[in-house]
Protein backbone atom coordinates (compact mmCIF):
# COMPACT_ATOMS: atom_id res chain seq x y z
CA UNK A 1 0.00 0.00 0.00
CA UNK A 2 2.62 2.53 1.08
CA UNK A 3 5.01 1.31 -1.60
CA UNK A 4 2.35 1.92 -4.22
CA UNK A 5 1.75 5.40 -2.85
CA UNK A 6 5.46 6.28 -3.08
CA UNK A 7 5.58 4.88 -6.58
CA UNK A 8 2.61 7.02 -7.47
CA UNK A 9 4.09 10.18 -5.99
CA UNK A 10 7.36 9.48 -7.81
CA UNK A 11 5.38 9.19 -11.00
CA UNK A 12 3.55 12.43 -10.27
CA UNK A 13 6.80 14.24 -9.57
CA UNK A 14 8.21 12.92 -12.84
CA UNK A 15 5.09 13.99 -14.69
CA UNK A 16 5.34 17.42 -13.16
CA UNK A 17 8.97 17.78 -14.19
CA UNK A 18 8.06 16.71 -17.72
CA UNK A 19 5.19 19.15 -17.81
CA UNK A 20 7.44 21.99 -16.69
CA UNK A 21 10.02 21.13 -19.32
CA UNK A 22 7.30 21.00 -21.95
CA UNK A 23 6.05 24.41 -20.85
CA UNK A 24 9.58 25.74 -20.93
CA UNK A 25 9.82 24.35 -24.45
CA UNK A 26 7.26 26.97 -25.50
CA UNK A 27 10.04 29.51 -25.21
CA UNK A 28 12.26 27.58 -27.62
CA UNK A 29 11.33 29.42 -30.85
CA UNK A 30 12.22 32.72 -29.20
CA UNK A 31 15.42 31.29 -27.74
CA UNK A 32 16.38 29.80 -31.11
CA UNK A 33 15.88 33.15 -32.83
CA UNK A 34 17.99 35.01 -30.25
CA UNK A 35 20.71 32.37 -30.49
CA UNK A 36 20.93 32.23 -34.29
CA UNK A 37 20.62 35.91 -35.10
CA UNK A 38 22.19 37.49 -32.03
CA UNK A 39 24.27 35.29 -29.73
CA UNK A 40 26.17 33.24 -32.30
CA UNK A 41 26.97 36.17 -34.64
CA UNK A 42 28.05 38.39 -31.73
CA UNK A 43 30.16 35.51 -30.43
CA UNK A 44 31.75 35.36 -33.86
CA UNK A 45 32.46 39.11 -33.72
CA UNK A 46 34.20 38.48 -30.42
CA UNK A 47 36.35 35.85 -32.10
CA UNK A 48 37.14 38.05 -35.11
CA UNK A 49 38.21 40.92 -32.87
CA UNK A 50 41.14 38.77 -31.73
CA UNK A 51 42.34 37.96 -35.24
CA UNK A 52 45.15 39.91 -36.83
CA UNK A 53 45.44 40.91 -40.48
CA UNK A 54 47.10 37.59 -41.28
CA UNK A 55 44.29 35.60 -39.66
CA UNK A 56 46.19 34.41 -36.60
CA UNK A 57 45.48 35.25 -32.98
CA UNK A 58 46.57 38.76 -32.17
CA UNK A 59 45.63 41.74 -30.06
CA UNK A 60 46.44 44.25 -32.79
CA UNK A 61 42.84 45.45 -33.10
CA UNK A 62 42.84 46.39 -29.43
CA UNK A 63 46.36 47.76 -29.51
CA UNK A 64 45.40 50.08 -32.35
CA UNK A 65 42.52 51.36 -30.25
CA UNK A 66 44.91 52.30 -27.46
CA UNK A 67 47.68 53.68 -29.68
CA UNK A 68 45.76 55.83 -32.09
CA UNK A 69 44.61 59.22 -30.93
CA UNK A 70 41.59 59.15 -33.25
CA UNK A 71 40.10 56.24 -31.32
CA UNK A 72 40.59 57.98 -27.99
CA UNK A 73 38.79 60.98 -29.43
CA UNK A 74 35.88 58.82 -30.59
CA UNK A 75 35.45 57.33 -27.14
CA UNK A 76 35.77 60.77 -25.60
CA UNK A 77 33.08 62.14 -27.93
CA UNK A 78 30.81 59.19 -27.20
CA UNK A 79 31.03 59.76 -23.46
CA UNK A 80 30.75 63.51 -23.84
CA UNK A 81 27.56 63.23 -25.90
CA UNK A 82 26.09 60.55 -23.63
CA UNK A 83 26.81 62.38 -20.37
CA UNK A 84 25.65 65.78 -21.65
CA UNK A 85 22.47 64.29 -23.11
CA UNK A 86 21.72 62.50 -19.85
CA UNK A 87 22.29 65.64 -17.76
CA UNK A 88 20.16 67.78 -20.08
CA UNK A 89 17.41 65.16 -20.04
CA UNK A 90 17.40 65.18 -16.22
CA UNK A 91 17.36 68.98 -16.02
CA UNK A 92 14.54 69.30 -18.56
CA UNK A 93 12.65 66.08 -17.92
CA UNK A 94 12.48 66.00 -14.14
CA UNK A 95 10.53 69.27 -13.73
CA UNK A 96 8.13 68.26 -16.51
CA UNK A 97 7.52 64.87 -14.89
CA UNK A 98 6.99 66.67 -11.57
CA UNK A 99 4.53 69.05 -13.18
CA UNK A 100 2.55 66.16 -14.70
CA UNK A 101 2.55 64.20 -11.45
CA UNK A 102 0.85 67.15 -9.71
CA UNK A 103 -2.02 67.32 -12.19
CA UNK A 104 -5.34 65.52 -11.83
CA UNK A 105 -5.42 62.27 -13.84
CA UNK A 106 -7.37 63.67 -16.76
CA UNK A 107 -4.98 66.58 -17.37
CA UNK A 108 -1.94 64.44 -16.70
CA UNK A 109 -3.04 62.05 -19.43
CA UNK A 110 -3.40 64.89 -21.92
CA UNK A 111 0.11 66.10 -21.05
CA UNK A 112 1.35 62.54 -21.32
CA UNK A 113 0.33 62.55 -24.99
CA UNK A 114 2.88 65.32 -25.60
CA UNK A 115 5.53 62.93 -24.31
CA UNK A 116 4.19 59.84 -26.05
CA UNK A 117 3.59 61.37 -29.48
CA UNK A 118 7.28 62.00 -30.13
CA UNK A 119 8.13 58.73 -28.37
CA UNK A 120 6.08 56.80 -30.90
CA UNK A 121 7.10 58.88 -33.90
CA UNK A 122 9.94 57.63 -36.03
CA UNK A 123 13.39 58.69 -34.97
CA UNK A 124 14.17 59.60 -38.56
CA UNK A 125 11.20 61.93 -38.83
CA UNK A 126 12.25 63.81 -35.71
CA UNK A 127 15.90 63.93 -36.74
CA UNK A 128 14.83 65.29 -40.12
CA UNK A 129 12.59 67.88 -38.46
CA UNK A 130 15.52 69.19 -36.39
CA UNK A 131 17.73 69.23 -39.46
CA UNK A 132 15.21 71.51 -41.13
CA UNK A 133 14.52 73.67 -38.08
CA UNK A 134 18.17 74.24 -37.20
CA UNK A 135 19.64 74.84 -40.64
CA UNK A 136 21.08 78.23 -41.58
CA UNK A 137 17.84 79.54 -43.05
CA UNK A 138 15.75 77.44 -40.67
CA UNK A 139 12.96 78.53 -38.38
CA UNK A 140 15.12 78.80 -35.26
CA UNK A 141 17.67 81.07 -36.90
CA UNK A 142 14.97 83.21 -38.55
CA UNK A 143 13.03 83.71 -35.35
CA UNK A 144 16.15 84.26 -33.29
CA UNK A 145 17.29 87.00 -35.66
CA UNK A 146 13.90 88.64 -36.05
CA UNK A 147 13.58 88.75 -32.26
CA UNK A 148 17.01 90.34 -32.13
CA UNK A 149 18.56 87.55 -30.09
CA UNK A 150 21.46 87.19 -32.47
CA UNK A 151 22.64 89.03 -35.58
CA UNK A 152 24.16 86.43 -37.87
CA UNK A 153 22.66 83.01 -38.60
CA UNK A 154 24.12 80.61 -36.02
CA UNK A 155 25.59 77.27 -36.96
CA UNK A 156 23.18 75.10 -35.06
CA UNK A 157 23.38 71.90 -37.04
CA UNK A 158 26.12 69.62 -38.35
CA UNK A 159 27.98 70.05 -35.11
CA UNK A 160 27.83 69.15 -31.42
CA UNK A 161 24.96 71.49 -30.53
CA UNK A 162 22.75 70.08 -33.27
CA UNK A 163 23.54 66.54 -32.17
CA UNK A 164 22.74 67.35 -28.54
CA UNK A 165 19.45 69.05 -29.38
CA UNK A 166 18.34 66.08 -31.45
CA UNK A 167 19.52 63.51 -28.93
CA UNK A 168 17.83 65.24 -25.99
CA UNK A 169 14.57 65.42 -27.93
CA UNK A 170 14.74 61.72 -28.69
CA UNK A 171 15.85 60.62 -25.21
CA UNK A 172 13.55 62.81 -23.09
CA UNK A 173 10.59 60.38 -23.08
CA UNK A 174 12.91 57.59 -21.87
CA UNK A 175 13.65 59.72 -18.82
CA UNK A 176 10.23 61.27 -18.25
CA UNK A 177 8.20 58.05 -18.34
CA UNK A 178 9.94 56.17 -15.49
CA UNK A 179 10.33 59.35 -13.41
CA UNK A 180 6.65 60.17 -13.86
CA UNK A 181 5.54 56.67 -12.93
CA UNK A 182 7.76 56.72 -9.81
CA UNK A 183 6.32 60.10 -8.80
CA UNK A 184 2.76 58.90 -9.28
CA UNK A 185 3.37 56.16 -6.73
CA UNK A 186 4.53 58.56 -4.02
CA UNK A 187 1.97 58.83 -1.24
CA UNK A 188 1.03 62.50 -0.95
CA UNK A 189 0.24 62.09 2.73
CA UNK A 190 3.98 62.08 3.43
CA UNK A 191 4.19 65.61 2.05
CA UNK A 192 1.17 66.71 4.03
CA UNK A 193 2.76 65.26 7.14
CA UNK A 194 6.02 67.07 6.40
CA UNK A 195 4.17 70.36 5.92
CA UNK A 196 2.16 69.83 9.09
CA UNK A 197 5.33 69.21 11.03
CA UNK A 198 6.59 72.56 9.88
CA UNK A 199 8.81 71.72 6.90
CA UNK A 200 9.01 74.48 4.34
CA UNK A 201 7.81 73.49 0.86
CA UNK A 202 11.38 73.42 -0.37
CA UNK A 203 12.50 71.25 2.52
CA UNK A 204 9.54 68.91 2.09
CA UNK A 205 10.39 68.53 -1.57
CA UNK A 206 14.11 67.81 -1.10
CA UNK A 207 13.84 65.61 1.96
CA UNK A 208 10.63 63.71 1.17
CA UNK A 209 9.54 63.91 -2.44
CA UNK A 210 12.86 63.92 -4.24
CA UNK A 211 14.38 60.89 -2.46
CA UNK A 212 11.22 58.90 -3.12
CA UNK A 213 11.45 59.71 -6.83
CA UNK A 214 15.11 58.73 -7.22
CA UNK A 215 14.53 55.08 -8.23
CA UNK A 216 12.63 56.34 -11.27
CA UNK A 217 15.24 58.99 -11.93
CA UNK A 218 18.11 56.50 -11.76
CA UNK A 219 16.26 54.07 -14.00
CA UNK A 220 15.50 56.77 -16.56
CA UNK A 221 18.97 58.30 -16.51
CA UNK A 222 20.58 54.88 -16.87
CA UNK A 223 18.31 54.03 -19.79
CA UNK A 224 19.16 57.32 -21.52
CA UNK A 225 22.88 56.96 -20.91
CA UNK A 226 23.09 53.38 -22.18
CA UNK A 227 20.96 54.15 -25.24
CA UNK A 228 23.18 57.16 -26.02
CA UNK A 229 26.36 55.08 -25.90
CA UNK A 230 25.22 52.98 -28.85
CA UNK A 231 23.39 55.72 -30.73
CA UNK A 232 23.88 56.12 -34.43
CA UNK A 233 21.20 57.80 -36.54
CA UNK A 234 20.88 61.21 -34.89
CA UNK A 235 24.60 61.98 -34.51
CA UNK A 236 25.20 60.69 -38.05
CA UNK A 237 22.65 63.11 -39.51
CA UNK A 238 22.79 66.11 -37.15
CA UNK A 239 26.50 65.82 -36.42
CA UNK A 240 27.32 66.17 -40.10
CA UNK A 241 30.47 64.08 -39.81
CA UNK A 242 31.92 66.28 -37.04
CA UNK A 243 30.55 64.27 -34.13
CA UNK A 244 31.83 60.72 -34.49
CA UNK A 245 30.59 58.18 -31.98
CA UNK A 246 31.70 54.58 -31.51
CA UNK A 247 28.74 53.12 -33.37
CA UNK A 248 29.46 55.34 -36.38
CA UNK A 249 33.09 54.25 -36.44
CA UNK A 250 31.95 50.61 -36.38
CA UNK A 251 29.70 51.21 -39.38
CA UNK A 252 32.34 53.12 -41.34
CA UNK A 253 34.94 50.45 -40.57
CA UNK A 254 32.71 47.94 -42.28
CA UNK A 255 31.06 50.03 -45.00
CA UNK A 256 34.16 51.92 -46.13
CA UNK A 257 37.14 49.83 -45.11
CA UNK A 258 35.60 46.34 -44.82
CA UNK A 259 37.73 45.94 -41.72
CA UNK A 260 35.83 43.39 -39.63
CA UNK A 261 38.61 43.07 -37.09
CA UNK A 262 38.65 46.76 -36.17
CA UNK A 263 34.85 46.99 -36.19
CA UNK A 264 34.50 43.88 -34.02
CA UNK A 265 37.02 45.12 -31.46
CA UNK A 266 35.15 48.42 -31.17
CA UNK A 267 31.90 46.48 -30.91
CA UNK A 268 33.28 44.28 -28.14
CA UNK A 269 34.37 47.36 -26.17
CA UNK A 270 31.00 49.07 -26.71
CA UNK A 271 29.11 45.94 -25.66
CA UNK A 272 31.32 45.44 -22.61
CA UNK A 273 30.75 49.04 -21.54
CA UNK A 274 27.00 48.78 -22.01
CA UNK A 275 26.59 45.43 -20.28
CA UNK A 276 29.05 46.45 -17.55
CA UNK A 277 27.11 49.60 -16.74
CA UNK A 278 23.80 47.71 -16.75
CA UNK A 279 25.30 44.99 -14.57
CA UNK A 280 26.66 47.42 -12.01
CA UNK A 281 23.38 49.32 -12.02
CA UNK A 282 21.41 46.10 -11.54
CA UNK A 283 23.25 45.64 -8.25
CA UNK A 284 21.75 48.89 -7.03
CA UNK A 285 18.31 48.99 -8.55
CA UNK A 286 15.64 46.79 -9.96
CA UNK A 287 16.09 46.79 -13.74
CA UNK A 288 12.48 45.79 -14.30
CA UNK A 289 11.57 49.43 -13.68
CA UNK A 290 13.87 50.39 -16.54
CA UNK A 291 12.25 48.11 -19.04
CA UNK A 292 8.77 49.00 -17.87
CA UNK A 293 9.51 52.70 -17.92
CA UNK A 294 11.07 52.55 -21.34
CA UNK A 295 8.05 51.08 -23.00
CA UNK B 1 -8.51 84.79 -3.36
CA UNK B 2 -6.97 84.78 -6.78
CA UNK B 3 -5.63 81.70 -8.49
CA UNK B 4 -2.07 82.88 -7.91
CA UNK B 5 -2.32 82.79 -4.15
CA UNK B 6 -4.18 79.51 -3.94
CA UNK B 7 -2.20 76.54 -2.63
CA UNK B 8 -1.06 74.22 -5.40
CA UNK B 9 0.19 71.23 -3.45
CA UNK B 10 0.16 69.48 -0.10
CA UNK B 11 3.04 71.65 1.02
CA UNK B 12 1.00 74.86 0.60
CA UNK B 13 3.08 76.23 -2.25
CA UNK B 14 0.89 78.64 -4.18
CA UNK B 15 0.36 78.55 -7.92
CA UNK B 16 2.02 81.94 -8.15
CA UNK B 17 5.13 80.70 -6.39
CA UNK B 18 5.66 77.99 -8.92
CA UNK B 19 4.53 79.80 -12.01
CA UNK B 20 8.05 79.16 -13.34
CA UNK B 21 7.26 75.41 -13.31
CA UNK B 22 4.15 75.89 -15.42
CA UNK B 23 5.97 78.08 -17.91
CA UNK B 24 8.90 75.68 -18.05
CA UNK B 25 6.58 72.68 -18.52
CA UNK B 26 4.63 74.51 -21.21
CA UNK B 27 7.79 75.33 -23.16
CA UNK B 28 9.13 71.80 -22.79
CA UNK B 29 5.89 70.21 -23.97
CA UNK B 30 5.80 72.58 -26.95
CA UNK B 31 9.40 71.70 -27.82
CA UNK B 32 8.55 68.00 -27.56
CA UNK B 33 5.59 68.14 -29.90
CA UNK B 34 6.36 70.92 -32.38
CA UNK B 35 9.36 69.30 -34.13
CA UNK B 36 7.27 66.18 -34.55
CA UNK B 37 4.38 68.02 -36.14
CA UNK B 38 6.15 70.79 -38.06
CA UNK B 39 6.97 68.47 -40.94
CA UNK B 40 3.27 68.37 -41.79
CA UNK B 41 2.83 72.00 -42.96
CA UNK B 42 6.31 71.92 -44.49
CA UNK B 43 5.41 68.96 -46.66
CA UNK B 44 2.77 71.08 -48.41
CA UNK B 45 5.20 73.81 -49.37
CA UNK B 46 5.88 74.63 -52.98
CA UNK B 47 9.44 75.69 -52.32
CA UNK B 48 12.64 73.75 -52.92
CA UNK B 49 13.91 75.21 -49.65
CA UNK B 50 11.94 74.20 -46.64
CA UNK B 51 10.40 77.28 -45.17
CA UNK B 52 7.91 77.88 -42.48
CA UNK B 53 5.25 79.01 -42.89
CA UNK B 54 5.29 78.03 -46.58
CA UNK B 55 4.63 80.89 -49.02
CA UNK B 56 2.96 78.79 -51.66
CA UNK B 57 1.17 75.57 -51.03
CA UNK B 58 1.36 72.58 -53.29
CA UNK B 59 1.28 68.84 -53.40
CA UNK B 60 4.41 68.51 -55.50
CA UNK B 61 6.40 66.62 -52.88
CA UNK B 62 3.58 64.15 -52.43
CA UNK B 63 3.45 63.83 -56.19
CA UNK B 64 7.20 63.22 -56.17
CA UNK B 65 6.78 60.53 -53.57
CA UNK B 66 3.81 58.72 -55.06
CA UNK B 67 5.22 58.75 -58.58
CA UNK B 68 8.60 57.37 -57.56
CA UNK B 69 8.80 53.61 -58.04
CA UNK B 70 11.75 53.53 -55.65
CA UNK B 71 9.91 55.22 -52.76
CA UNK B 72 6.77 53.22 -53.44
CA UNK B 73 8.70 49.96 -53.46
CA UNK B 74 10.42 50.89 -50.21
CA UNK B 75 7.10 51.81 -48.60
CA UNK B 76 5.60 48.48 -49.64
CA UNK B 77 8.65 46.66 -48.23
CA UNK B 78 8.38 48.51 -44.93
CA UNK B 79 4.69 47.73 -44.50
CA UNK B 80 5.16 44.12 -45.53
CA UNK B 81 8.10 43.67 -43.17
CA UNK B 82 6.24 45.33 -40.29
CA UNK B 83 3.12 43.22 -40.78
CA UNK B 84 5.12 39.99 -41.08
CA UNK B 85 7.24 40.96 -38.06
CA UNK B 86 4.05 41.43 -36.05
CA UNK B 87 2.74 38.05 -37.21
CA UNK B 88 6.01 36.29 -36.36
CA UNK B 89 7.10 38.09 -33.18
CA UNK B 90 3.77 38.30 -31.35
CA UNK B 91 2.98 34.55 -31.12
CA UNK B 92 6.63 33.61 -30.51
CA UNK B 93 6.87 36.21 -27.77
CA UNK B 94 3.53 35.29 -26.19
CA UNK B 95 4.51 31.59 -26.18
CA UNK B 96 7.85 32.42 -24.59
CA UNK B 97 6.34 34.72 -21.94
CA UNK B 98 3.71 32.14 -21.10
CA UNK B 99 6.20 29.28 -21.04
CA UNK B 100 8.52 31.19 -18.72
CA UNK B 101 5.64 32.22 -16.49
CA UNK B 102 4.04 28.79 -16.17
CA UNK B 103 7.09 26.53 -15.91
CA UNK B 104 8.81 27.21 -12.65
CA UNK B 105 12.22 25.69 -13.41
CA UNK B 106 15.43 27.18 -11.98
CA UNK B 107 16.94 28.92 -14.99
CA UNK B 108 13.86 31.01 -15.85
CA UNK B 109 15.55 34.25 -14.81
CA UNK B 110 18.56 33.55 -17.04
CA UNK B 111 16.29 32.72 -19.97
CA UNK B 112 14.36 35.94 -19.44
CA UNK B 113 17.61 37.91 -19.52
CA UNK B 114 18.61 36.05 -22.70
CA UNK B 115 15.30 36.94 -24.36
CA UNK B 116 15.63 40.64 -23.56
CA UNK B 117 19.28 40.91 -24.65
CA UNK B 118 18.30 42.29 -28.08
CA UNK B 119 17.17 45.38 -26.15
CA UNK B 120 20.47 45.80 -24.37
CA UNK B 121 22.97 45.02 -27.12
CA UNK B 122 23.77 48.14 -29.18
CA UNK B 123 21.79 47.93 -32.42
CA UNK B 124 24.90 48.48 -34.53
CA UNK B 125 26.31 45.21 -33.21
CA UNK B 126 23.07 43.35 -33.93
CA UNK B 127 23.19 44.81 -37.44
CA UNK B 128 26.71 43.68 -38.29
CA UNK B 129 26.18 40.34 -36.54
CA UNK B 130 23.03 39.70 -38.54
CA UNK B 131 24.83 40.79 -41.71
CA UNK B 132 27.48 38.17 -41.09
CA UNK B 133 24.95 35.45 -40.21
CA UNK B 134 22.87 36.22 -43.28
CA UNK B 135 25.81 35.91 -45.62
CA UNK B 136 26.33 32.39 -44.21
CA UNK B 137 22.63 31.54 -44.29
CA UNK B 138 22.29 33.12 -47.74
CA UNK B 139 19.32 35.26 -46.74
CA UNK B 140 20.99 38.64 -47.13
CA UNK B 141 18.67 41.24 -48.76
CA UNK B 142 15.66 38.92 -48.47
CA UNK B 143 12.32 39.60 -46.80
CA UNK B 144 12.79 36.48 -44.65
CA UNK B 145 16.02 37.85 -43.26
CA UNK B 146 14.56 41.28 -42.62
CA UNK B 147 11.54 39.86 -40.80
CA UNK B 148 13.65 37.53 -38.65
CA UNK B 149 15.96 40.35 -37.58
CA UNK B 150 13.07 42.71 -36.82
CA UNK B 151 11.29 39.93 -34.92
CA UNK B 152 14.44 39.53 -32.85
CA UNK B 153 14.24 43.23 -31.92
CA UNK B 154 10.52 43.03 -31.17
CA UNK B 155 10.56 39.89 -29.01
CA UNK B 156 11.89 41.59 -25.83
CA UNK B 157 9.02 44.07 -25.94
CA UNK B 158 6.42 41.33 -26.42
CA UNK B 159 7.94 39.20 -23.65
CA UNK B 160 8.01 42.14 -21.22
CA UNK B 161 4.49 43.37 -21.98
CA UNK B 162 2.91 39.88 -21.89
CA UNK B 163 5.03 38.84 -18.91
CA UNK B 164 3.83 41.75 -16.81
CA UNK B 165 0.22 41.10 -17.86
CA UNK B 166 0.55 37.46 -16.77
CA UNK B 167 1.95 38.57 -13.41
CA UNK B 168 -1.30 40.27 -12.56
CA UNK B 169 -3.36 37.38 -13.98
CA UNK B 170 -4.57 34.62 -11.69
CA UNK B 171 -3.36 31.30 -13.13
CA UNK B 172 -5.83 29.43 -10.94
CA UNK B 173 -8.51 30.28 -13.45
CA UNK B 174 -6.67 28.22 -16.01
CA UNK B 175 -6.09 25.45 -13.48
CA UNK B 176 -9.82 25.40 -12.77
CA UNK B 177 -10.57 24.91 -16.46
CA UNK B 178 -8.00 22.12 -16.63
CA UNK B 179 -9.35 20.36 -13.58
CA UNK B 180 -12.70 20.38 -15.37
CA UNK B 181 -11.08 18.50 -18.23
CA UNK B 182 -9.88 21.12 -20.68
CA UNK B 183 -6.48 20.39 -22.21
CA UNK B 184 -3.78 22.96 -21.43
CA UNK B 185 -3.83 24.65 -24.83
CA UNK B 186 -7.61 24.91 -24.74
CA UNK B 187 -7.58 26.36 -21.24
CA UNK B 188 -5.01 28.90 -22.45
CA UNK B 189 -6.92 29.83 -25.58
CA UNK B 190 -10.33 30.15 -23.96
CA UNK B 191 -9.53 31.40 -20.46
CA UNK B 192 -6.13 33.09 -20.35
CA UNK B 193 -5.74 34.60 -23.81
CA UNK B 194 -9.01 36.59 -23.75
CA UNK B 195 -7.98 38.11 -20.43
CA UNK B 196 -4.54 39.24 -21.59
CA UNK B 197 -5.79 40.37 -25.01
CA UNK B 198 -5.07 44.05 -24.29
CA UNK B 199 -1.45 43.25 -23.61
CA UNK B 200 -1.37 41.16 -26.79
CA UNK B 201 -2.70 44.08 -28.86
CA UNK B 202 -0.20 46.46 -27.26
CA UNK B 203 2.72 44.13 -27.87
CA UNK B 204 1.63 43.52 -31.48
CA UNK B 205 1.57 47.28 -32.10
CA UNK B 206 4.99 47.64 -30.52
CA UNK B 207 6.28 44.87 -32.78
CA UNK B 208 4.84 46.63 -35.81
CA UNK B 209 6.41 49.97 -34.87
CA UNK B 210 9.75 48.38 -34.01
CA UNK B 211 10.00 47.03 -37.53
CA UNK B 212 8.49 50.05 -39.26
CA UNK B 213 10.86 52.53 -37.58
CA UNK B 214 14.02 50.47 -37.57
CA UNK B 215 16.94 51.94 -39.52
CA UNK B 216 20.32 50.51 -38.64
CA UNK B 217 19.67 46.78 -39.06
CA UNK B 218 17.77 47.50 -42.27
CA UNK B 219 20.74 49.51 -43.50
CA UNK B 220 22.88 46.40 -43.43
CA UNK B 221 20.57 43.54 -44.32
CA UNK B 222 17.93 45.09 -46.56
CA UNK B 223 18.68 46.17 -50.07
CA UNK B 224 17.77 45.96 -53.72
CA UNK B 225 14.08 45.22 -54.08
CA UNK B 226 13.80 44.70 -50.35
CA UNK B 227 15.07 48.10 -49.28
CA UNK B 228 13.00 49.63 -46.49
CA UNK B 229 11.55 53.13 -46.34
CA UNK B 230 13.68 54.14 -43.37
CA UNK B 231 16.83 52.86 -45.05
CA UNK B 232 16.16 55.01 -48.12
CA UNK B 233 15.19 57.97 -45.94
CA UNK B 234 18.41 57.72 -43.97
CA UNK B 235 20.51 57.59 -47.13
CA UNK B 236 18.64 60.58 -48.53
CA UNK B 237 19.14 62.53 -45.30
CA UNK B 238 22.86 62.05 -45.36
CA UNK B 239 23.09 63.57 -48.83
CA UNK B 240 20.77 66.59 -48.80
CA UNK B 241 17.57 68.06 -47.43
CA UNK B 242 15.02 66.80 -49.90
CA UNK B 243 11.47 68.09 -49.25
CA UNK B 244 10.10 64.72 -50.44
CA UNK B 245 11.24 63.46 -47.03
CA UNK B 246 8.82 65.94 -45.43
CA UNK B 247 5.94 64.31 -47.33
CA UNK B 248 7.11 60.84 -46.30
CA UNK B 249 7.58 61.99 -42.71
CA UNK B 250 4.02 63.31 -42.67
CA UNK B 251 2.76 59.93 -43.81
CA UNK B 252 4.83 58.24 -41.11
CA UNK B 253 3.45 60.57 -38.43
CA UNK B 254 -0.02 59.68 -39.72
CA UNK B 255 0.71 55.93 -39.43
CA UNK B 256 1.99 56.42 -35.87
CA UNK B 257 -1.03 58.48 -34.86
CA UNK B 258 -3.42 55.89 -36.24
CA UNK B 259 -1.54 53.16 -34.32
CA UNK B 260 -1.68 55.22 -31.13
CA UNK B 261 -5.43 55.61 -31.50
CA UNK B 262 -5.77 51.88 -32.18
CA UNK B 263 -3.73 51.21 -29.04
CA UNK B 264 -5.97 53.52 -27.05
CA UNK B 265 -9.16 51.93 -28.34
CA UNK B 266 -8.15 48.26 -28.38
CA UNK B 267 -5.09 48.17 -26.18
CA UNK B 268 -6.51 49.42 -22.89
CA UNK B 269 -8.71 47.55 -20.52
CA UNK B 270 -11.77 49.73 -20.07
CA UNK B 271 -13.12 47.62 -17.25
CA UNK B 272 -10.16 48.70 -15.14
CA UNK B 273 -10.75 52.41 -15.54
Amino acid sequence: MSAAATLNSDGLARDERLERLRLFGLASPAILLVMVILVIPVGWLFYVSFLGADGSFSLENYERMIERKSYARIFYTTFEVSILTTILCIVIGYPLAYFMSQLPNKWANICLVTVLLPFWTSLLVRTYAWLVLLQKSGLVNEWGMSLGLWEEPLRLVHNMSGTLIGMVHIMLPFLILPVYSAMRQIDRDYLKAAANLGASPRRAFWTVFFPLSTPGLFAGALMVFVLCLGFFVTPAVLGGGKVIMVSMKIVSNIELFVNWGAASALGVVLLTLTVGILWIASKFLNLDTVSKGGH
Amino acid sequence: MSWFSRPASETQVTHGQRLWLYIFAGITMTLLVVPTLIVIPMSFSDSQYLEFPPEDWSLRWYHNYFSSPEWMGATATSFKAAILTTIVATPIGVLAAYGLHASKIPFIRATFVLLITPMMVPVVLIAIGAFYAYVKLQILYTMTGLVLAHALLAIPLVVIVIGSALKSYDMNQENAARSLGAPRWKAFMTITLPQIRFAVVTSALLAFLTSFDEVIVAMFISGGDNSTLTRNMFNALRDQIDPTIAAISTIMVLVTTVLMIVAQVFGTDKSQK
